[in-house]
C-alpha cells in the first residue's frame, strides 16, 4: 500500500472537471483512494483529513493542481497517475473541440458575442465579486452562482447594478429562467404568463415546474439569492424583479418565493406591491402567511399552494378554486396513507426525510409540523429542534444534505447521490423508520440519470426492511418537467416500479409521509 | 433592466462549463470564458497598481508606440570585441538573466567551455572547465550588452556579430551568426568539429556576408518579418520563409562581392541548408525595437523575457535594468526519436525576445505548420494567439495574422494584465538536452512561469508606492 502525489504548477481546471477526473480515477483498478484538487488552503485541509496531504504538496499554492493517489501496488500507482494525466488532457480536448473558439476573458468574450447582456459567474467566491463588478461595468447583468461572496460585496454589486439599470441575481443563485432559457440548475418549462421572483433556488424550480406541469407557463423566473431579503441588502434585486414583472406585458400573475424577509424589507415589498394591479401570490416559507400576506399579496404556507394559486389565477379563476383543487388532492393522500398505515409494525413511528434541496427541507417542516409536531433537522425552522448529529436521525428527522457539513469537498447532493444512497439504506435498517421521504430534483445541471442510481437503492431499502418483517414506505416527489433531459414522467414511473410513492409536489409528498405516521382521525 | 429583459438573451458563461452546455442544448447564444484565477501577488502591491491605473496605461501606450514605430534593419557586421559595448577578452555573454558558473545548466556550461576553446584561452575541455570556474572569466547577460543569443547564447570577443539598427530611434542590437542544427555551440556542444565550424564562420562566412551587406547598404528586417508571417513563419521556431526571403536579397550581393565562386556557393549553401539562419536576425530585430521602448517611467510593459536554462527573467520598461526571475520550466515538447522529457533541459535562450516583441508564440496563428509539429491543431494555434491579446498593450501595426483577417499580432506584454488574468505568455521554442554537447532533443511550447511576472508587478508597485 502506498501513496503518491504530483503537483502540476499553474494548471487550472474548474471543480466540476476535477470531480469528474477524480471519479474516473477512483474506478481505476487497485486505487483505494484519490483526490484531484487545486492547492487551496481549504482543499489541503480536506486532503489532510483523508490522509492524502502528501509531503510533496508542501510548496503548492492556490493555482497549482494536486493529484494524490493511494493504491495497493506500485504498478497500480503508476498506472493511476498516468491515467490522471490522460483524463485531464481529455477534458481539455473535449472543451476545445466542442466549444469552438473560447475567450480567455470578458473582453474576449464580448468581442466574440456582441450584444451580450448577461454573465453567469460560477468561479470561486473570492474571485466572483471582482469578476461580477467587471461584468456590470461592461453593461452586463449578472447571475452570480458562486457562494462565499461577502455580504458587503453583494450590497456594493447590487447598488451599482440598480443605479445603471442592471440586475445582479445572487450570489448563491442556483437557478433562473430568462426568456425561457434555463440558467444553471433550471428546468425546461413552458413559456407563459406567470412571473416568479425567488430568493430560494429550489423554490423557484418547484414553483416553475408545478406551474408548467399544470399546463400554464412561465414568463420569467428571476433569482435573487437568499440574502437579498435581509435588511443589509434591503431586497434590491427582489424589488427590481417585482418592478420588472409588474411592467412586463407577458406577465399576468406574479409569484414571490422566499424565506420570511426581514420586517423592513417585507414592508418595502408590501409598499411596492400596493401599486401593482396584477394578482400576486407569495410563499414566505416558514413564516406565518397571515402575518406576511399583507395588502395586495396573498400569502401561502407552501410552494405547492402558491404555485397552484398562480395556475388558477392565470387561467382567470379565483383562488378559492385552487383551494378546492388542493383539498381534493389531500383527500386522495389520506386514502393512500390509510393503506400504508395498516401495514406498519408498532416500532415504526418516524419519518426520515433526506433532502437534496434546502427549500424542500424547510417546506417539509412547514407541512409536517401541524401533522406530526416537532421535527428534528440540521436546518431547523423556528419551533423545530436542532438535530445534534446530522449523521444520526432522532425521532422525526428531516436532513438538508446540501448543508456545508455534507458538501465540503464533494459535489452537491443533486449531482452526487452516493451519500444519500448510503443514508437511505441506513434508515431502512432502523426499526423505528416508517417512512423515508425524498426529493428528486431533475433538470439541467442535475444528475443525468437519477433512476439508474436511485431505483436500485429504493428497491434494496424496501427489501431490507421487508426482510426484517417491516413495511417501509418510500415517498418522494420529482421536481421537473417531461421536457427536461431526464423526463419527469419516466423518472416517476421508474421510481414507482421500484416501490416508491411519487407525489406531484414536495408538499404533497410530505403530507403523505405525515399522514402515514399520524395516528387517529382524518384531518385536512 | 431593459438590456436584459428587452432583448434576446446572450450569455457570457464564466466558470462551470456545464452551464454553457445547457445553453448550447437549448440553442441560446453563449460564449464560454476559459477563466483562470489571477496570479497570487501581494494584495498591497496590486492595490498600488490599481490606484495608478490611468498613469500606467498612458505609460504603456507610450512604450508600445515606441516599440511599434521601431524600424530594425541589418546595417552591417563586426567582431563582438570591437562593436559590442563593454565587450572584452575575458568576458563571456550568455542568454537569460545573470548567472554564475556554479548555477549554470549543462548546455550553458558546455557552450562556455566551447567559447573558451574557440578563443584559445584553454587547450582542453578540462582546462576550459577549470578556467570557467576559476573566477578569472566574467559572465554577463547578452541583454545587458545590447545583444541577444539563442539557446545558451554564449558570445565571446572574437565572434562575428550582425549589427542591427533601429533606424527610427538610432539604437543598435547585436547577435551572432546561426550555426545550423545538430551539434552546435548554442546547445552546449564543444567538440573539435563545433570549434572548426565556428572558425569557418569567422574566416569565411563572416567576411563574405559583411561585404555583401555593405554592398546592399541595409536590409529591412521588419519588412522581411512581416512578409514571412504571411508565409507561415512566426520567426521563432519557424524561420524557413524569412530565411528564404533573406537569401533572395543577399544572394546577388554575395555573387558580386565574393572573389571566388566556390566560396560564394559554400556561403549560400550554408544559408540554404539552415532553416533557422534568420532566427539570429529576427531576435536582434526584436531586441532593437524593445530596447528603444526601455525607460518609460511607470510602464508595466515587458522589454525582455529571457532564460538561461536555470532561471527565467523578465525586465520592464518602467523598472530600468532590474531583473525579475524565477525557475525556468521544462517545455512540453515533441521529442526527436530516442529522447524523452527526462532528457530535456529547462527552458533556455534569449529567443523569447521574439514573443516579447509580438512574434513567436504570440504570432503562432500565422504558423499552423509549427502547431502541428508540437502536437496541436490550427484551432489551438488560433486560441493561443487570441489568448495573448488579453495580456498585451497593443496590436502590431506591421506584423499580421492572415487568418485573423490580417489583425496585428498581440504586442507588448503588460505584466499587470498577466497577473490579473492569470494568463501567462506563450512561447514556442527549441529544447536542449540537459547534458552539454548532445544538442537539440525536440521542440515544443510552454507557458512562461508565473513567478517572474508576479515579482515584476510587485517590483513596479514598489517604485510607484
Amino acid at each position: 500500500m502506498g501513496a503518491k502525489g504530483v503537483i502540476k504548477k499553474g494548471e487550472y481546471f474548474d471543480s466540476v472537471t476535477l470531480m469528474n477526473v477524480a471519479r474516473r480515477l477512483g474506478a481505476v483498478a487497485g486505487v483505494t483512494d484519490s483526490a484531484v484538487v487545486m492547492g487551496t488552503a481549504a482543499n489541503k485541509s480536506i486532503l489532510k483529513n483523508s490522509g492524502l496531504l502528501l509531503p510533496e504538496f508542501a510548496g503548492a499554492g492556490d493555482t497549482d493542481l494536486l493529484i494524490a493517489v493511494q493504491a495497493g501496488t506500485e504498478t497500480a500507482l503508476a498506472d493511476a497517475l498516468r491515467k490522471a494525466d490522460a483524463y485531464l488532457k481529455e477534458s481539455r480536448r473535449g472543451s476545445s473541440a466542442k466549444g469552438g473558439l473560447r475567450a480567455s476573458s470578458l473582453d474576449g468574450a464580448l468581442a466574440l458575442l456582441p450584444g451580450a447582456n448577461l454573465a453567469v459567474v460560477s468561479v470561486a467566491g473570492r474571485y466572483a465579486g471582482g469578476l461580477a463588478m467587471d461584468c456590470l461595468q461592461k453593461g452586463l447583468s449578472v447571475m452570480l452562482f458562486s457562494d462565499n461572496v461577502p455580504l458587503e460585496t453583494e450590497v456594493e454589486l447590487k447598488r451599482f447594478a440598480r443605479d445603471r439599470g442592471l440586475i445582479v441575481m445572487g450570489p448563491d443563485c442556483g437557478t433562473a429562467i430568462i426568456h425561457g432559457v434555463p440558467l444553471a440548475f433550471a428546468n425546461a418549462v413552458r413559456r407563459g404568463s406567470v412571473g416568479v421572483v425567488a430568493a430560494a433556488g429550489t423554490g423557484l424550480q418547484e414553483v416553475t415546474t408545478l406551474v408548467s406541469n399544470e399546463g400554464v407557463g412561465i414568463s420569467q423566473g428571476i433569482g435573487t439569492g437568499g440574502r437579498d431579503v435581509k435588511t443589509a441588502v434591503g431586497g434590491i434585486a427582489f424589488l427590481q424583479g417585482l418592478d420588472f414583472l409588474a411592467a412586463d406585458p407577458q406577465t399576468k400573475v406574479i409569484v414571490l418565493v422566499s424565506k420570511p424577509p426581514d420586517p423592513d424589507v417585507l414592508e418595502k415589498i408590501t409598499a411596492r406591491a400596493a401599486g401593482i394591479g396584477k394578482p400576486m401570490v407569495a410563499v414566505f416559507l416558514g413564516g406565518d402567511p397571515a402575518a406576511l400576506g399583507q395588502g395586495r399579496i396573498s400569502a401561502f404556507a407552501t410552494l405547492e399552494a402558491a404555485a397552484t394559486a398562480a395556475v388558477f389565477l392565470a387561467k382567470g379563476q379565483g383562488i378559492e378554486k385552487s383551494s378546492e383543487y388542493l383539498a381534493r388532492r389531500h383527500e386522495r393522500i389520506w386514502e393512500l396513507a390509510k393503506l400504508d398505515r395498516s401495514r406498519k409494525k408498532a416500532s415504526q413511528k418516524y419519518i426520515r426525510g433526506l433532502f437534496s434541496g434546502g427549500t424542500f427541507c424547510a417546506e417539509a417542516q412547514v407541512v409536517l409540523g401541524p401533522i406530526v409536531g416537532a421535527v428534528h433537522s440540521n436546518a431547523p425552522l423556528q419551533g423545530h429542534p436542532k438535530l445534534e448529529d446530522p449523521l444520526r436521525s432522532v425521532g422525526h428527522t428531516v436532513v438538508d444534505l446540501g448543508e456545508d457539513e455534507f458538501t465540503v469537498g464533494r459535489p452537491h447532493p443533486m449531482i452526487d447521490y452516493s451519500l444519500r444512497d448510503k443514508r437511505i439504506l441506513a434508515e431502512a435498517r432502523d426499526p423505528e423508520t416508517s417512512v423515508i421521504l425524498l426529493d428528486v430534483v431533475i433538470g439541467y445541471g442535475s444528475h443525468p440519470a437519477p433512476l439508474d442510481e436511485l431505483g436500485p437503492v429504493v428497491r434494496e431499502a424496501i427489501a431490507v426492511a421487508d426482510g426484517a418483517g417491516r413495511h417501509l414506505s418510500v415517498v418522494c416527489s420529482v421536481t421537473g418537467t417531461d421536457a427536461d433531459p431526464q423526463n419527469r414522467s419516466l423518472v416517476a414511473k421508474g421510481l414507482e416500479a421500484a416501490g416508491a410513492a411519487v407525489l406531484p409536489s414536495n408538499a404533497a409528498a410530505c403530507r403523505l409521509a405525515g399522514e402515514i405516521v399520524r395516528g387517529g382521525e382524518h384531518h385536512v | 433592466m431593459s438590456s436584459l429583459f428587452g432583448a434576446e438573451l446572450k450569455t457570457v458563461n464564466i466558470g462551470l462549463a456545464s452551464f454553457k452546455e445547457t445553453l448550447d442544448a437549448v440553442k441560446a447564444p453563449a460564449v464560454q470564458v476559459a477563466w483562470k484565477p489571477p496570479i497570487d501577488a501581494d494584495p498591497k502591491a496590486m492595490a498600488v497598481l490599481r490606484s495608478r491605473k490611468a498613469e500606467i496605461a498612458a505609460a504603456n501606450q507610450k512604450a508600445a508606440a515606441i516599440l511599434l514605430s521601431a524600424q530594425p534593419a541589418l546595417v552591417g557586421m563586426g567582431i563582438a570585441g570591437e562593436v559590442i559595448p563593454g565587450m572584452k577578452k575575458n568576458l563571456l555573454l550568455h542568454a537569460g538573466p545573470p548567472i554564475g558558473w556554479d548555477r549554470m545548466c549543462g548546455p550553458m556550461r558546455g557552450a562556455v567551455m566551447g567559447a573558451l576553446l574557440y578563443e584559445g584561452l584553454a587547450k582542453t575541455h578540462r582546462e576550459a572547465e577549470a578556467l570557467a570556474a576559476s573566477g578569472q572569466i566574467e559572465f554577463a547577460p547578452c541583454h545587458e550588452h545590447q545583444a541577444v543569443g539563442p539557446m545558451a547564447g554564449v558570445v565571446s570577443a572574437s565572434m562575428p556579430v550582425f549589427i542591427v539598427k533601429d533606424e527610427e530611434h538610432g539604437n543598435f542590437a547585436y547577435c551572432t551568426q546561426n550555426e545550423g542544427l545538430g551539434k552546435v555551440l548554442r546547445y552546449g556542444a564543444y567538440s573539435e568539429d563545433v570549434i572548426e565550424r565556428l572558425r569557418w564562420m569567422e574566416k569565411t562566412l563572416y567576411p563574405t556576408l559583411k561585404a555583401a551587406i555593405e554592398k546592399l547598404g541595409r536590409i529591412d528586417l521588419k519588412n522581411i518579418i512581416a512578409q514571412a508571417l504571411h508565409m507561415g513563419d512566426e520567426v521563432h521556431n519557424r524561420n524557413r520563409a524569412a530565411t528564404s526571403l533573406f537569401y533572395r536579397l543577399i544572394a546577388p550581393a554575395v555573387a558580386r562581392t565574393t572573389p571566388d565562386g566556390e566560396t560564394a556557393a559554400k556561403v549560400l549553401e550554408f544559408i540554404h541548408g539552415n532553416d533557422h539562419f534568420f532566427l539570429n536576425l529576427s531576435m536582434p530585430a526584436s531586441k532593437a525595437a524593445l530596447d528603444a521602448a526601455r525607460g518609460v517611467p511607470s510602464s508595466s510593459m515587458a522589454v525582455v523575457m529571457a532564460r538561461n536554462g536555470t532561471d527565467f527573467g523578465v525586465q520592464l520598461s518602467g523598472t530600468d535594468g532590474e531583473w525579475f526571475t524565477g525557475p525556468a520550466p521544462v517545455p512540453d515538447a515533441l521529442f526527436f526519436p530516442g529522447f524523452t522529457k527526462e532528457d530535456a533541459n529547462p527552458d533556455i535562450g534569449d529567443s523569447a525576445i521574439t514573443e516579447t516583441g509580438g512574434l513567436g508564440g504570440f504570432a503562432i496563428a500565422a504558423s499552423p505548420a509549427i502547431v502541428q509539429f508540437v502536437g496541436g491543431t490550427p484551432e489551438d494555434a488560433l486560441n493561443y494567439t487570441l489568448q495573448m491579446y488579453e495580456i498585451t498593450a497593443a496590436e502590431n501595426t506591421v506584423y499580421q495574422v492572415p487568418f485573423l483577417n490580417f489583425r496585428g499580432t498581440p504586442t507588448g506584454i503588460d505584466v499587470i494584465k498577466v497577473v490579473e488574468k492569470g494568463i501567462l505568455p506563450f512561447i514556442d521554442t527549441g529544447v536542449a538536452h540537459k547534458q552539454a554537447g548532445v544538442g537539440q532533443v525536440g521542440a515544443g511550447v510552454l507557458s512562461a512561469p508565473a513567478e517572474p511576472f508576479r515579482k515584476a508587478a510587485e517590483g513596479l508597485a514598489k517604485r510607484l508606492a
